[in-house]
Protein backbone atom coordinates (compact mmCIF):
# COMPACT_ATOMS: atom_id res chain seq x y z
CA UNK A 1 0.00 0.00 0.00
CA UNK A 2 3.31 2.42 0.83
CA UNK A 3 4.40 1.39 -2.40
CA UNK A 4 1.64 2.00 -4.02
CA UNK A 5 1.09 5.18 -2.59
CA UNK A 6 4.59 6.93 -3.56
CA UNK A 7 4.24 5.12 -6.81
CA UNK A 8 0.84 7.32 -7.07
CA UNK A 9 2.34 10.28 -5.48
CA UNK A 10 4.91 10.59 -7.73
CA UNK A 11 3.96 9.28 -10.96
CA UNK A 12 0.32 10.50 -11.35
CA UNK A 13 0.07 13.55 -9.37
CA UNK A 14 3.66 14.14 -10.17
CA UNK A 15 4.53 15.38 -6.65
CA UNK A 16 8.26 15.60 -7.61
CA UNK A 17 6.92 18.51 -10.44
CA UNK A 18 4.93 19.85 -7.79
CA UNK A 19 8.09 20.33 -5.94
CA UNK A 20 10.85 21.33 -8.95
CA UNK A 21 8.37 24.16 -9.88
CA UNK A 22 8.01 25.66 -6.58
CA UNK A 23 12.11 25.60 -6.41
CA UNK A 24 11.78 27.24 -9.80
CA UNK A 25 9.39 29.70 -9.06
CA UNK A 26 10.95 31.05 -5.45
CA UNK A 27 14.34 30.51 -5.72
CA UNK A 28 14.44 30.93 -10.15
CA UNK A 29 11.90 34.33 -10.05
CA UNK A 30 12.21 34.87 -6.75
CA UNK A 31 8.51 35.00 -5.97
CA UNK A 32 6.95 33.92 -2.80
CA UNK A 33 4.70 31.07 -3.00
CA UNK A 34 1.97 32.70 -0.56
CA UNK A 35 1.63 35.31 -2.71
CA UNK A 36 -1.15 35.40 -5.95
CA UNK A 37 1.48 35.82 -8.78
CA UNK A 38 3.42 32.94 -7.32
CA UNK A 39 0.75 30.70 -6.84
CA UNK A 40 -0.86 31.29 -9.85
CA UNK A 41 2.80 30.65 -11.80
CA UNK A 42 3.10 27.61 -9.83
CA UNK A 43 0.07 26.36 -10.74
CA UNK A 44 0.39 27.18 -14.41
CA UNK A 45 3.66 25.90 -14.66
CA UNK A 46 2.87 22.45 -12.80
CA UNK A 47 -0.15 21.72 -14.63
CA UNK A 48 0.35 22.67 -18.22
CA UNK A 49 3.75 20.73 -17.68
CA UNK A 50 1.82 17.64 -15.65
CA UNK A 51 -1.03 17.46 -18.50
CA UNK A 52 1.61 17.76 -21.38
CA UNK A 53 3.68 14.65 -19.59
CA UNK A 54 0.36 12.62 -18.95
CA UNK A 55 -1.01 13.45 -22.55
CA UNK A 56 1.72 12.14 -24.60
CA UNK A 57 2.58 8.97 -22.11
CA UNK A 58 -1.47 8.36 -22.31
CA UNK A 59 -2.20 8.80 -25.79
CA UNK A 60 0.73 6.35 -27.22
CA UNK A 61 -0.23 4.40 -24.57
CA UNK A 62 -4.19 4.11 -25.63
CA UNK A 63 -3.56 4.41 -29.67
CA UNK A 64 -1.50 1.39 -29.30
CA UNK A 65 -4.78 -0.53 -27.87
CA UNK A 66 -6.89 1.44 -30.20
CA UNK A 67 -4.66 -0.07 -33.27
CA UNK A 68 -6.26 -3.54 -32.18
CA UNK A 69 -9.98 -1.86 -32.52
CA UNK A 70 -10.19 0.17 -36.12
CA UNK A 71 -13.72 1.16 -36.58
CA UNK A 72 -14.41 -1.88 -39.07
CA UNK A 73 -13.73 -4.54 -36.35
CA UNK A 74 -15.75 -2.96 -33.90
CA UNK A 75 -18.49 -2.48 -36.11
CA UNK A 76 -18.03 -6.22 -36.67
CA UNK A 77 -18.00 -6.86 -33.08
CA UNK A 78 -21.37 -5.07 -32.32
CA UNK A 79 -23.29 -6.66 -35.24
CA UNK A 80 -22.23 -10.01 -33.54
CA UNK A 81 -24.24 -8.98 -30.43
CA UNK A 82 -27.78 -7.85 -29.60
CA UNK A 83 -29.95 -6.09 -27.04
CA UNK A 84 -28.11 -5.07 -23.83
CA UNK A 85 -24.87 -6.79 -23.83
CA UNK A 86 -24.68 -5.02 -27.29
CA UNK A 87 -24.93 -1.54 -25.77
CA UNK A 88 -22.79 -2.66 -22.73
CA UNK A 89 -19.80 -3.87 -25.26
CA UNK A 90 -20.81 -0.19 -27.10
CA UNK A 91 -20.30 1.80 -24.28
CA UNK A 92 -17.40 0.30 -23.46
CA UNK A 93 -15.34 0.05 -26.94
CA UNK A 94 -16.42 3.79 -27.11
CA UNK A 95 -13.93 3.84 -24.08
CA UNK A 96 -10.93 2.84 -26.50
CA UNK A 97 -11.81 4.68 -29.14
CA UNK A 98 -10.22 7.96 -30.60
CA UNK A 99 -13.15 10.37 -30.91
CA UNK A 100 -13.49 13.58 -31.86
CA UNK A 101 -16.98 15.33 -33.57
CA UNK A 102 -15.00 14.98 -37.01
CA UNK A 103 -15.10 11.58 -36.58
CA UNK A 104 -18.38 10.95 -35.79
CA UNK A 105 -19.75 11.48 -39.15
CA UNK A 106 -18.23 8.75 -40.37
CA UNK A 107 -18.65 6.37 -37.66
CA UNK A 108 -22.62 6.96 -37.07
CA UNK A 109 -22.99 6.42 -41.25
CA UNK A 110 -20.77 3.24 -41.37
CA UNK A 111 -22.56 1.76 -38.24
CA UNK A 112 -25.99 2.73 -39.34
CA UNK A 113 -25.97 1.36 -42.65
CA UNK A 114 -24.53 -1.77 -41.96
CA UNK A 115 -27.83 -2.34 -39.71
CA UNK A 116 -26.60 -1.65 -36.45
CA UNK A 117 -29.36 -0.97 -34.50
CA UNK A 118 -29.21 3.43 -33.27
CA UNK A 119 -29.34 2.03 -29.83
CA UNK A 120 -26.11 0.52 -29.95
CA UNK A 121 -24.67 3.51 -32.32
CA UNK A 122 -25.60 5.71 -29.93
CA UNK A 123 -24.51 3.61 -26.31
CA UNK A 124 -21.11 4.11 -27.98
CA UNK A 125 -21.85 7.42 -29.30
CA UNK A 126 -22.24 8.85 -25.85
CA UNK A 127 -19.54 7.11 -24.25
CA UNK A 128 -16.27 7.72 -26.77
CA UNK A 129 -15.97 11.59 -26.12
CA UNK A 130 -17.48 11.34 -22.44
CA UNK A 131 -15.31 8.25 -21.11
CA UNK A 132 -12.05 7.55 -21.94
CA UNK A 133 -8.92 5.82 -20.49
CA UNK A 134 -7.05 8.93 -20.51
CA UNK A 135 -9.37 10.82 -18.58
CA UNK A 136 -9.81 8.13 -15.83
CA UNK A 137 -5.85 8.83 -15.57
CA UNK A 138 -5.92 12.01 -15.70
CA UNK A 139 -9.08 12.13 -13.14
CA UNK A 140 -6.91 9.89 -11.00
CA UNK A 141 -4.07 12.07 -11.07
CA UNK A 142 -5.83 15.55 -10.27
CA UNK A 143 -8.92 14.00 -7.58
CA UNK A 144 -8.49 10.81 -6.62
CA UNK A 145 -8.77 6.95 -7.80
CA UNK A 146 -12.25 6.49 -6.09
CA UNK A 147 -12.99 9.93 -8.18
CA UNK A 148 -11.98 8.53 -11.50
CA UNK A 149 -13.51 5.21 -11.04
CA UNK A 150 -16.87 6.72 -10.27
CA UNK A 151 -16.95 8.76 -12.80
CA UNK A 152 -16.48 5.67 -15.92
CA UNK A 153 -19.07 3.78 -13.93
CA UNK A 154 -21.33 6.39 -14.46
CA UNK A 155 -20.68 7.40 -17.64
CA UNK A 156 -21.21 3.80 -18.70
CA UNK A 157 -24.51 3.88 -17.15
CA UNK A 158 -25.31 6.77 -18.44
CA UNK A 159 -24.17 5.72 -22.39
CA UNK A 160 -25.85 2.09 -21.66
CA UNK A 161 -28.98 4.13 -20.27
CA UNK A 162 -29.02 6.82 -23.39
CA UNK A 163 -28.55 4.25 -25.80
CA UNK A 164 -31.42 1.82 -24.71
CA UNK A 165 -33.98 4.81 -24.55
CA UNK A 166 -33.22 6.11 -27.82
CA UNK A 167 -33.39 2.27 -29.43
CA UNK A 168 -36.85 2.24 -27.54
CA UNK A 169 -37.77 5.32 -29.07
CA UNK A 170 -37.77 3.94 -32.73
CA UNK A 171 -35.93 6.87 -34.15
CA UNK A 172 -35.07 5.28 -37.24
CA UNK A 173 -37.34 7.28 -40.03
CA UNK A 174 -35.46 10.52 -38.36
CA UNK A 175 -31.87 9.33 -39.72
CA UNK A 176 -31.21 11.04 -43.34
CA UNK A 177 -32.09 8.68 -46.02
CA UNK A 178 -28.93 8.88 -47.86
CA UNK A 179 -27.36 7.26 -44.59
CA UNK A 180 -29.50 3.97 -44.85
CA UNK A 181 -28.39 3.69 -48.67
CA UNK A 182 -24.52 4.22 -47.90
CA UNK A 183 -22.53 1.18 -49.11
CA UNK A 184 -21.06 -0.71 -46.67
CA UNK A 185 -17.14 -1.45 -47.07
CA UNK A 186 -15.82 -4.45 -46.17
CA UNK A 187 -11.96 -4.46 -47.21
CA UNK A 188 -10.10 -6.85 -45.61
CA UNK A 189 -8.17 -5.29 -42.55
CA UNK A 190 -4.85 -4.43 -42.82
CA UNK A 191 -2.25 -6.45 -40.74
CA UNK A 192 -0.44 -4.21 -38.71
CA UNK A 193 3.26 -4.92 -37.43
CA UNK A 194 4.76 -3.45 -34.35
CA UNK A 195 6.12 -0.95 -36.29
CA UNK A 196 3.11 0.37 -37.98
CA UNK A 197 1.10 0.36 -34.96
CA UNK A 198 4.30 2.47 -32.63
CA UNK A 199 3.75 4.77 -36.12
CA UNK A 200 0.02 4.93 -35.73
CA UNK A 201 0.52 6.10 -32.06
CA UNK A 202 3.22 8.67 -32.59
CA UNK A 203 1.20 9.97 -35.11
CA UNK A 204 -1.90 10.07 -32.70
CA UNK A 205 0.48 11.80 -29.93
CA UNK A 206 1.29 14.19 -32.54
CA UNK A 207 -2.22 14.98 -34.19
CA UNK A 208 -3.51 15.02 -30.76
CA UNK A 209 -1.53 17.19 -29.35
CA UNK A 210 -1.42 19.81 -32.25
CA UNK A 211 -4.80 19.89 -32.01
CA UNK A 212 -5.51 20.42 -27.75
CA UNK A 213 -2.17 22.04 -26.90
CA UNK A 214 -3.76 25.75 -27.37
CA UNK A 215 -7.05 24.26 -25.24
CA UNK A 216 -4.92 23.03 -22.57
CA UNK A 217 -3.30 26.82 -22.34
CA UNK A 218 -6.55 27.92 -21.92
CA UNK A 219 -7.79 25.89 -19.83
CA UNK A 220 -5.29 25.60 -17.40
CA UNK A 221 -4.92 30.05 -17.68
CA UNK A 222 -8.49 29.84 -16.84
CA UNK A 223 -7.46 27.32 -14.13
CA UNK A 224 -5.09 29.60 -12.49
CA UNK A 225 -7.25 32.64 -12.54
CA UNK A 226 -10.02 30.89 -10.95
CA UNK A 227 -7.39 29.52 -8.37
CA UNK A 228 -6.03 33.49 -7.27
CA UNK A 229 -7.69 35.82 -9.09
CA UNK A 230 -11.55 35.66 -7.98
CA UNK A 231 -12.04 36.81 -4.70
CA UNK A 232 -13.16 33.63 -2.81
CA UNK A 233 -16.95 33.61 -2.36
CA UNK A 234 -18.18 34.67 -6.09
CA UNK A 235 -17.72 31.94 -7.82
CA UNK A 236 -19.09 29.40 -4.54
CA UNK A 237 -21.84 31.83 -4.91
CA UNK A 238 -22.85 31.06 -7.97
CA UNK A 239 -22.24 27.18 -8.12
CA UNK A 240 -22.19 26.78 -4.75
CA UNK A 241 -23.85 23.20 -3.55
CA UNK A 242 -26.64 24.83 -1.63
CA UNK A 243 -28.09 26.63 -4.89
CA UNK A 244 -30.12 23.88 -6.41
CA UNK A 245 -29.46 25.58 -9.57
CA UNK A 246 -25.30 24.78 -9.33
CA UNK A 247 -25.63 21.86 -11.38
CA UNK A 248 -28.14 22.82 -14.33
CA UNK A 249 -26.15 26.07 -14.84
CA UNK A 250 -22.99 24.52 -14.96
CA UNK A 251 -23.92 21.75 -17.64
CA UNK A 252 -25.63 25.39 -19.20
CA UNK A 253 -22.68 26.97 -19.37
CA UNK A 254 -20.32 24.36 -20.89
CA UNK A 255 -22.52 23.05 -23.20
CA UNK A 256 -21.23 26.11 -25.70
CA UNK A 257 -17.46 25.28 -25.03
CA UNK A 258 -15.62 23.25 -27.17
CA UNK A 259 -12.68 21.61 -25.66
CA UNK A 260 -11.21 18.01 -24.78
CA UNK A 261 -11.13 16.06 -21.86
CA UNK A 262 -7.24 17.98 -21.16
CA UNK A 263 -8.38 21.61 -21.02
CA UNK A 264 -11.37 21.22 -19.24
CA UNK A 265 -9.89 19.33 -16.09
CA UNK A 266 -7.93 22.16 -14.59
CA UNK A 267 -10.51 24.14 -14.55
CA UNK A 268 -12.73 21.21 -13.19
CA UNK A 269 -9.90 21.18 -10.66
CA UNK A 270 -9.64 24.86 -9.81
CA UNK A 271 -13.58 25.11 -9.39
CA UNK A 272 -13.40 21.84 -6.95
CA UNK A 273 -10.52 24.06 -4.69
CA UNK A 274 -12.81 27.37 -5.11
CA UNK A 275 -15.56 25.16 -2.99
CA UNK A 276 -17.68 24.20 -5.50
CA UNK A 277 -19.36 20.71 -5.32
CA UNK A 278 -17.15 17.87 -6.89
CA UNK A 279 -20.80 16.60 -8.88
CA UNK A 280 -20.92 21.22 -10.07
CA UNK A 281 -17.47 20.67 -11.41
CA UNK A 282 -17.95 16.95 -12.93
CA UNK A 283 -20.87 18.35 -14.45
CA UNK A 284 -19.62 20.88 -16.42
CA UNK A 285 -16.80 19.03 -17.35
CA UNK A 286 -19.57 16.16 -18.75
CA UNK A 287 -21.11 19.34 -21.09
CA UNK A 288 -18.16 20.54 -22.46
CA UNK A 289 -16.77 17.26 -23.43
CA UNK A 290 -19.97 14.89 -24.63
CA UNK A 291 -21.96 18.14 -25.47
CA UNK A 292 -20.72 20.78 -27.86
CA UNK A 293 -22.22 22.62 -30.49
CA UNK A 294 -19.72 21.83 -33.36
CA UNK A 295 -20.67 18.06 -33.10
CA UNK A 296 -24.34 19.09 -32.92
CA UNK A 297 -24.01 20.86 -35.85
CA UNK A 298 -22.03 18.21 -37.33
CA UNK A 299 -24.35 15.13 -36.23
CA UNK A 300 -27.54 17.34 -37.41
CA UNK A 301 -25.95 16.28 -40.84
CA UNK A 302 -26.96 12.66 -40.92
CA UNK A 303 -29.59 13.10 -38.58
CA UNK A 304 -32.89 15.22 -38.20
CA UNK A 305 -34.27 17.30 -35.27
CA UNK A 306 -36.56 15.13 -33.35
CA UNK A 307 -33.82 12.71 -32.86
CA UNK A 308 -31.11 15.44 -32.16
CA UNK A 309 -33.26 16.65 -29.40
CA UNK A 310 -33.85 13.55 -27.94
CA UNK A 311 -30.25 12.30 -27.89
CA UNK A 312 -29.23 15.95 -26.82
CA UNK A 313 -31.88 15.63 -24.22
CA UNK A 314 -31.04 12.22 -22.86
CA UNK A 315 -27.47 13.41 -22.68
CA UNK A 316 -28.02 17.05 -20.90
CA UNK A 317 -30.40 15.08 -18.26
CA UNK A 318 -28.31 12.45 -17.35
CA UNK A 319 -25.37 14.39 -16.93
CA UNK A 320 -27.49 17.05 -14.80
CA UNK A 321 -28.70 13.80 -12.37
CA UNK A 322 -25.00 13.05 -12.03
CA UNK A 323 -24.05 16.18 -10.95
CA UNK A 324 -26.43 15.90 -8.17
CA UNK A 325 -25.31 12.19 -7.39
CA UNK A 326 -21.77 13.34 -7.38
CA UNK A 327 -22.67 16.45 -5.09
CA UNK A 328 -25.06 14.29 -2.72
CA UNK A 329 -22.14 11.61 -1.91
CA UNK A 330 -19.18 13.72 -2.80
CA UNK A 331 -18.44 12.80 1.29
CA UNK A 332 -17.61 9.60 -0.10
CA UNK A 333 -14.86 10.51 -2.28
CA UNK A 334 -13.15 13.18 -0.79
CA UNK B 1 -6.68 7.18 -63.58
CA UNK B 2 -8.25 9.33 -60.79
CA UNK B 3 -6.95 8.51 -57.37
CA UNK B 4 -8.79 10.34 -54.44
CA UNK B 5 -7.10 10.49 -50.86
CA UNK B 6 -9.86 10.95 -48.55
CA UNK B 7 -9.33 12.58 -45.21
CA UNK B 8 -10.18 15.66 -43.03
CA UNK B 9 -6.59 17.23 -43.83
CA UNK B 10 -4.72 16.30 -41.06
CA UNK B 11 -0.80 15.27 -41.84
CA UNK B 12 -1.59 12.06 -42.27
CA UNK B 13 -3.36 12.83 -45.15
CA UNK B 14 -1.03 15.02 -46.81
CA UNK B 15 1.70 12.38 -46.25
CA UNK B 16 -0.23 10.01 -47.85
CA UNK B 17 -0.98 12.28 -50.79
CA UNK B 18 2.60 12.71 -51.15
CA UNK B 19 3.51 8.97 -51.06
CA UNK B 20 0.88 8.29 -54.41
CA UNK B 21 2.84 11.24 -56.22
CA UNK B 22 5.99 9.24 -55.25
CA UNK B 23 4.80 5.82 -56.32
CA UNK B 24 3.25 7.14 -59.53
CA UNK B 25 6.82 8.93 -59.98
CA UNK B 26 8.29 5.59 -59.79
CA UNK B 27 6.00 4.19 -61.83
CA UNK B 28 6.67 6.80 -64.97
CA UNK B 29 2.36 6.95 -64.49
CA UNK B 30 0.20 9.93 -64.33
CA UNK B 31 -3.12 10.38 -62.69
CA UNK B 32 -5.11 12.74 -61.04
CA UNK B 33 -5.03 12.87 -57.19
CA UNK B 34 -8.31 14.27 -55.74
CA UNK B 35 -8.34 15.33 -51.64
CA UNK B 36 -11.90 14.66 -50.63
CA UNK B 37 -11.75 16.52 -47.32
CA UNK B 38 -15.93 16.73 -46.67
CA UNK B 39 -16.79 14.47 -44.23
CA UNK B 40 -20.41 13.81 -45.50
CA UNK B 41 -18.59 12.96 -48.74
CA UNK B 42 -16.07 10.68 -47.03
CA UNK B 43 -18.50 8.57 -45.50
CA UNK B 44 -20.36 8.46 -48.56
CA UNK B 45 -17.46 6.13 -50.21
CA UNK B 46 -18.16 3.66 -46.88
CA UNK B 47 -14.78 4.62 -45.02
CA UNK B 48 -14.52 4.93 -41.17
CA UNK B 49 -11.11 5.81 -40.83
CA UNK B 50 -8.70 7.80 -42.78
CA UNK B 51 -7.11 8.36 -44.55
CA UNK B 52 -7.70 6.10 -47.13
CA UNK B 53 -7.00 5.65 -50.37
CA UNK B 54 -9.58 5.44 -53.68
CA UNK B 55 -8.33 4.40 -57.17
CA UNK B 56 -10.93 4.65 -59.79
CA UNK B 57 -14.05 4.56 -57.19
CA UNK B 58 -12.34 1.34 -55.87
CA UNK B 59 -11.40 1.71 -52.15
CA UNK B 60 -8.01 0.15 -51.62
CA UNK B 61 -6.94 1.40 -47.88
CA UNK B 62 -8.44 2.96 -45.13
CA UNK B 63 -7.07 3.83 -41.68
CA UNK B 64 -3.43 3.46 -42.75
CA UNK B 65 -0.41 5.90 -44.26
CA UNK B 66 0.57 3.68 -46.90
CA UNK B 67 4.66 4.03 -48.14
CA UNK B 68 5.50 4.83 -51.42
CA UNK B 69 6.50 0.96 -51.74
CA UNK B 70 2.90 0.19 -50.17
CA UNK B 71 0.71 2.20 -53.04
CA UNK B 72 2.97 1.25 -55.98
CA UNK B 73 1.74 -2.28 -55.47
CA UNK B 74 -1.48 -1.54 -54.91
CA UNK B 75 -1.21 0.72 -58.64
CA UNK B 76 -0.09 -2.34 -60.17
CA UNK B 77 -2.73 -4.74 -58.94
Amino acid sequence: MELFKWLNDQLLRMDWLAWLVRVLVEDGFGMDMASRTGASLHFFIYDVIKIFILLAVLIFSISWVQSYFPPERTRRILGSMSGFKAKLTGALLGTITPFCSCSSIPLFIGFTSSGLPLGVTFAFLISSPLVDLASVILLASIFNWSIAIAYVLIGLVLAVLGGTLIGRAKMERYVEAFVMHNPVLDIPQEQLTRRDRAQFAWAQVSDIFTRVWLYVLIGVGIGAAIHNWIPTGWIEALLGQENWWSVPLATLLGIPMYADIFGTLPIAEALVGQGIGLGTALAFMMAVTALSLPSLIMLKKVVKAPLLALFFGIVAAGIVLIGYLFNAFSYLFV
Amino acid sequence: MIIKILGSGCKKCITLSENTQAALDNLGREAQILKVTDIVDIAAHGVMSTPALVIDDNVVSVGKVLSAAEVEKLLCA
